[in-house]
């Protein structure tokens, strides 16, 4: 076990890690399938995964669709260049429009990105998505310096976070 | 897909509890037995419409380092790059997109140097310089989208 000393969890929580990142199994009583696997009781494993909700480890147990097979065939990643001493009050209020699904704060890497705010946008076509991105440029007014558009093309892989059975 | 598998896309999105028959009220809500609710959720999977159905790690959370990075590939050596990219563990998620940075990966590993491992592996393996855009500030972060008819 090689968790970090302020790291909050021991070798159980990690056993649970490694035994539930590939899914939970479809069963009845899903939690003691994952417990008899490992040697635990159900209660436990319940316990634990409620604790590590409770910390914010686990965000959720839930399905991740594929946003292409909802129909949600054009996903852009808006990029834009905001002065950073007002990008987070406009980080808070583009993160809160109601079609962008994750909005960060990143990184310039001069010459080759300039770019510091980014806001996923999906649509059902570029068309709606670009009516989108007009918005958040309404939204940004003078703040908005340059933006880009990067549509996926393809997924090349999506497994979600792995921890390394070690 | 049918309107049951709309209905268990968006509801399981949601989320369910930790608890002992944590799909018993959901398979009573959507009226139909529990075995077929699993039946079709382990269709959805099988058939790309679901990616994974489980808990939603966080690993920054979990002492864990995360970040953002893009490579420009020419497009005749873009799937050998591929497949050198996506055979570290670490990379969670691989999108292709339509820009001169044209893949961009997440990186999730236990500890910071292990993110900066994996890219200095990434441009020796694959001769192209990856650009290291870690999150500063999470503004917003909901993933789920409605299944719609």
């Amino acid at each position: 076990m090689n968790a970090r000393s302020d790291a909050p969890l021991d070798a159980a929580d990690r056993a649970i890690i490694l035994a539930t990142q590939d899914g939970l199994p479809l069963v009845p009583r899903p939690y003691h399938a994952v417990a008899s696997g490992l040697g635990m009781p159900g209660e436990e494993v319940m316990a634990r995964m409620q604790r590590m909700r409770a910390l914010g480890v686990i965000r959720r147990i839930a399905a991740v669709p594929n946003h292409y097979r909802l129909g949600y065939r054009a996903n852009g990643m808006s990029v834009w260049d905001v002065p950073d001493d007002r990008i987070d009050a406009l980080g808070e209020r583009v993160g809160a429009l109601s079609f962008v699904s994750h909005c960060y704060r990143r990184p310039r890497v001069l010459p080759a990105w300039r770019y510091n705010l980014f806001a996923m946008v999906h649509g059902a076509t570029r068309a709606e998505v670009e009516a989108r991105v007009s918005e958040i440029a309404a939204l940004l007014g003078d703040a908005h310096r340059a933006h880009e558009v990067l549509y996926s093309k393809r997924i090349l892989k999506k497994t979600g976070m792995r921890l390394r059975r070690t | 897909m049918d309107s049951i598998d709309r209905a268990i896309v968006n509801r399981l999105q949601d989320g369910i509890e930790i608890c002992e028959r944590p799909f018993a009220p959901i398979s009573h809500s959507l009226g139909i037995p529990e075995a077929e609710l699993a039946s079709r959720v382990e269709r959805l999977l099988a058939d790309g419409t679901l990616s994974r159905f489980g808990p939603m790690y966080n690993a920054s959370e979990l002492g864990g380092a995360f970040t953002l990075a893009a490579m420009s590939i020419p497009a005749g050596d873009f799937e050998r790059s591929a497949d050198l990219v996506n055979a570290h563990p670490e990379v969670a998620h691989n999108y292709e997109r339509d820009h001169a940075l044209n893949m961009w990966f997440v990186v999730a590993a236990e500890r910071p140097e292990g993110v900066a491992n994996v890219i200095r592996e990434i441009e020796r393996e694959t001769g192209y310089a990856v650009l290291d855009l870690p999150k500063l500030t999470e503004y917003f972060l909901d993933l789920r989208l409605p299944a719609q008819p």
